[in-house]
This record gives C-alpha cells, structure tokens and sequence, in this order.
C-alpha cells in the first residue's frame, strides 16, 4: 500500500485530518499553561506574552489550530453515538440525542468561562 | 440516455500475466442493469474468460463485492446508471490477493473469523429436557444489527489499517465477535475477550469508520468494535482493582 493511501480518497483524508487535529488539541494545552506562567510571572511578562500573542504568525498559526480544535470537537461529538449505545425503556436512543447533549454541555460550559471571564469587578 | 456504457475490467491471469492490466468492454446501458449484469453480458457473449464470483444476486450471499470506481460496492447492487456516460473502472476487491480477473483470495478473512469462535460458547449446556434458551425481543435487540453480516468483505476494502497492517483481524470479525459477546445466550465473551484484546485485535482499529460506510447490511462494524473496546477497558481496569474476580463471564 502506498505510504500516500490517505490522499487517495477523501474519507481517508478526513480521517487522517481528524487524527493529526490532536496536534493543535496538544498545542491549545501548550498555550493555555503558557499563559498560566506569563500569569504568574507578574504584569510585565504578561504584558509581553499579549504582545507575543498578537504577532502576526501566532494570530494565524492559532486560527489554523482553532479551525482543527474545533474540527476535532465536532467528528469526536459526532461519533460518540457509535460507541456508546444507550438504551432507555428497551429502546436504543437515535443517534442525534446521544450526541446532542454533548453540544449543549460544550455550550453551557463555554458560556460559564465566557462570564467568569469577562465579567467586570 | 445512451445506448452503450464501458466497462474498465481488471484481467490477470497468473500462468501468463505479470501484472493484472484492464481490459475495456462496451455493454449496453440499459435502466435496470447493474455491474453484475454488465459483467454477465460480457462474459456470455463477449468474453467468456472473464472471471468473477456471483451467486444470490440479490445481495445476500456477499460473493460480488468488488471495487468500482475505487469504492467496495456489491456488483449486483450497484446500477450502471449511477456511472453514466461512464466509464466504469471494475477492479478487484481491495487488500486481498488476486487469484484470476476479479477474483480474491479471502483466506485470510476465514481463518480470522473462525479464531473469533464465531458460535454460541456454553460452558454447561442445558439439558435437551429443559428446552430451548429463550430470549426476549429487548435481549434480541441487543445483537440483530450485527448477526446482519453476509461476510461480503467490503469493510475489509475499505478499511485501510487491514490494507496496512495484514494481521489485523478486520471489520467483520470483529463485528461478529461482538455478535456473539452481546447474544444472551452465549457464555464465550471471556475467552473471546483474551484473544481480541490486543493489537491485532479490537485495538489495531482507529475508527476511520469506512467500514461501515459501505457496508451493504448496515452492520455497523466500527460501531461493535468501539463498544467492544468500552468493554475491554472496562474489564482490564477491573481485573486491575478487583484481580480476584467479579468480571465477565
């Protein structure tokens, strides 16, 4: 088989996409203890690790990797209903709401960051 | 709609070919043909050498699964239409050595489902007296999605860790392992568990998900293997908190 297999059909190609997704999960990690240290280091080092954010390459590489977080988020959420099988009364649950409440949760805890982090005071 | 359509067919004759090489036939294109039909015509009047496997044509016995257009389908489910003006590329089935044409070697495939113990394991069996395991339609639920299998070997040619890695147990029997874990009646998940929880088994598979995409029966094979992993996770951590015993079956 051909070391560029998963060039040869698009399913093989969102999959590998998916799989490598992981990396920009990994790195988010990276940035978030990154601004943990600049935190703790005091205002001037936070300071400079804004400016450090703000350049021009780092804006870009952080969009690219926002693209695959969330791109990793949606095919994991979304291929949750195939290994878990719920069944509620004897019945098995639809897909969709097995992997709807994941969304709703991803939601509700991105608005409760969003106001603890945004609020004023 | 025209008249005609090609057909681009995989021709490999091992005493004489070196390599397989296609072969082009022009058949009629006709609403209610399909590959298999195609493939028909040209061996009774074009070439009777042509080479393939075919039998229920009605997509149950799973022996006319072959690549067209790149993408495993079953040959006498698939409507030379859908390819108009065509042409059609008919290849082989995809990771399987090639024995003649369109033919496939599935060996491999065989040994690996008859290592899954695909069959009720008791480990007391009732007495005939008692009368039959009965089972409730919920308990039927539980397994019928995958008793659907008609061993076609599709998944297998979709699956590219099968294409990759040949020790790799595959879609399929995986699949019909799964069957027999979930069926009521069967007391054979424990040993079952031993023998796929390893590389070549449940956990060589990284959920592309292809195998169940083409699946003609929607067995839903990388669904029955993620669960299955749930369960082998499930019963490792168990046998590391609990090494005297209170798992499986």
């Amino acid at each position: 088989m051909s070391t560029y297999w998963w060039l040869e059909r698009w399913p093989y190609l969102k999959f590998v996409a998916r799989e490598v997704s992981s990396v920009f999960v990994a790195w988010f990690v990276i940035l978030t203890l990154l601004l943990v240290r600049a935190v703790q280091q005091g205002p001037a080092a936070y300071a400079a690790h804004l400016e450090w954010l703000r350049s021009p390459l780092l804006l870009a590489w952080n969009a690219v990797s926002l693209f695959f977080v969330v791109f990793h988020t949606v095919t994991w959420f979304n291929l949750s209903p195939r290994a878990m099988v719920v069944r509620v009364g004897g019945r098995r649950v639809p897909d969709f709401w097995v992997a709807a409440p994941n969304y709703v949760a991803w939601v509700a805890v991105s608005l409760a960051v969003a106001w603890l982090v945004l609020r004023r005071g | 709609m025209p008249d005609t359509i090609q057909l681009e067919v995989t021709r490999y004759s091992p005493e004489s070919d070196e390599q397989p090489r296609a072969q082009t036939y022009e058949v009629p294109l006709r609403k209610d043909w399909v590959v298999l039909d195609a493939l028909n015509h040209i061996k009774d009047r074009v070439d009777g050498s042509l080479t393939f496997r075919w039998s229920c044509r009605m997509g149950i016995c799973g022996s006319c699964g072959m690549n067209v257009n790149g993408e495993p389908k079953l040959t006498c489910a698939t409507f030379l239409t859908e390819y108009a003006p065509g042409p059609v590329r008919v290849e082989p089935l995809r990771n399987f050595p090639v024995v003649r044409d369109l033919v496939v070697e599935i060996t491999d495939f065989l040994e690996k489902l008859a290592a899954v113990r695909p069959w009720i394991v008791r480990r007391e069996e009732k007495p005939l007296a008692d009368g039959e395991y009965l089972q409730t339609p919920e308990q039927l639920d539980a397994y019928k999605q995958y008793s659907m299998c008609i061993n076609c070997l599709l998944c297998y040619a979709a699956c590219p860790v099968y294409g990759l890695d040949p020790l790799f147990s595959g879609p399929a029997a995986l699949a019909l392992a799964q069957r027999y874990n979930m069926d009521s009646r069967d007391q054979g998940a424990r040993e079952r568990l031993d023998l796929l929880s390893q590389h070549e088994g449940i956990w060589g598979c990284t959920f592309v998900g292809e195998c169940t995409r083409v699946c003609p029966k929607h067995v839903d094979p990388a669904g029955a293997i993620q669960q299955y992993k749930l369960t082998a996770a499930q019963e490792w951590f168990k046998s590391v908190l609990m090494p005297w015993g209170g798992s499986q079956k």
